[in-house]
């Protein structure tokens, strides 16, 4: 129950990062909060900020809705003793572990530019996922 | 187990102030032409535009220089869309203002973008705000980088620029084009209009690409009637 818990809570954390970042693709709001390095705006301005014809925090948003509503719905006391919540809440986790580590390897090596934002997105992903991992494991 | 789900509604109307405060928060002070104008009148002026005015298809552009997605935009897709459709006569586009209030020197951008025009470097300057785009992240008074864009953009007369700047000049115009796009029901940047009534790419904010163009403009041209062939006349 704990790791669905702390799933749920990053997941949370998560979801308004990429609202945020989704609502200032939008135009939304002025100026992106990024410090003064100036990397958020080379990101959000780079040809990859835009997936499949939307801005890439739109996929945050809806991965991190997903990893939410699941975990929420494995907080049921009905759904507590089943086994099968955790295998779903590692595979969503996984699917945006990955998209991040590609966003992260365009931001290091094609980009060169880092944006605090992502960097907080990327370090939340990275825990939902190690979190499903465990619970996975200790489910077994 | 239920004070968990109290804790993470409280935690969700927490995180969504953060994000409104973040989004509302502003830079610093803006100069005279940043602000709207107290009357607007309409100086006949439609926009810059590119391309042949009888191109059988008009685009119309509303743009927020401030706007990243606007910046995309314009770096990425339009040379191709001017490579593949303008140059060849397919298209006429138009570029029209749309600053958005949360924008802090969206409309001080579209100023010295026209300011530069008035002076034949309308594009160029445009090209300047959006390739070097930093400045829009920063919430920095723009005005001295604004004017190096302007030399960049090889306006040659920078007196006359700064005084078009301190004068809010072409502030009315700005206001006139934004309110245009109000009728218009312009609900974000950029947004397009075929032939300058019928909006494009409107389902969940789509960004079109240079692609979605192509096959716009060519369904277009499949299905518009065709021109008579002009045959010497008989006498």
């Amino acid at each position: 129950m704990r790791y669905r818990q702390a799933i749920a809570l990053l997941a949370l954390f998560g979801l308004f990062v990429a609202i945020y970042l989704w609502l200032h693709a939008l135009g939304f709001g002025g100026a992106i909060k990024c410090g003064a390095s100036g990397g958020c705006e080379t990101v959000q301005t780079s040809p990859w900020a835009v997936f499949l014809g939307m801005p890439v925090a739109f996929y945050g948003v809806v991965g991190y809705c997903a990893v939410l509503v699941v975990a929420l719905a494995a907080l049921r006391p009905a759904a507590l003793p089943q086994r099968g919540w955790n295998t779903l809440l590692a595979a969503l986790a996984s699917v945006g572990f990955l998209f991040t580590v590609y966003l992260t390897y365009l931001e290091l090596f094609v980009i060169h530019a880092i944006c605090r934002w992502c960097v907080g997105s990327a370090a939340i992903i990275t825990l939902i996922w190690i979190v499903s991992l465990i619970a996975l494991r200790r489910s077994e | 187990m239920n004070r968990f789900f109290v804790l993470v509604g409280i935690l969700a109307v927490l995180l969504g102030v953060s994000v409104f405060a973040l989004l509302r928060g502003g830079g610093t002070a803006a100069p005279a032409a940043a602000g709207p104008p107290p009357t607007v009148t309409d100086d006949g002026f439609r926009g810059y535009a590119l391309g042949k005015g009888d191109a059988p298809v008009e685009i119309t552009e509303y743009q927020d220089f401030e706007c990243p997605v606007c910046a995309s935009f314009a770096t990425i897709q339009m040379p191709t869309i001017t490579e593949q459709l303008i140059n060849t006569g397919k298209v006429h586009w138009v570029l029209r203002d749309f600053p958005l209030p949360v924008h802090k020197y969206a409309r001080f951008a579209a100023h010295a973008a026209q300011c530069a025009g008035a002076q034949g470097r309308y594009f160029e300057m445009q090209d300047q705000l959006f390739r070097r785009h930093q400045w829009a992240q920063t919430g920095k008074d723009p005005s001295d980088l604004f004017r190096s864009f302007a030399q960049a953009a090889a306006v040659v007369d920078l007196k006359a620029y700064d005084q078009c700047m301190e004068s809010g000049r072409f502030a009315q115009r700005i206001e006139y084009s934004r309110q245009e796009g109000d009728q218009l029901q312009v609900d974000g940047t950029p947004t397009f209009y075929l032939n300058k009534t019928t909006k494009l790419f409107t389902s969940f904010r789509r960004i079109p690409t240079s692609d979605d163009f192509k096959a716009l403009v060519d369904s277009v041209v499949a299905h518009s009637p065709k021109k008579p062939i002009a045959r010497p006349a008989h006498h």
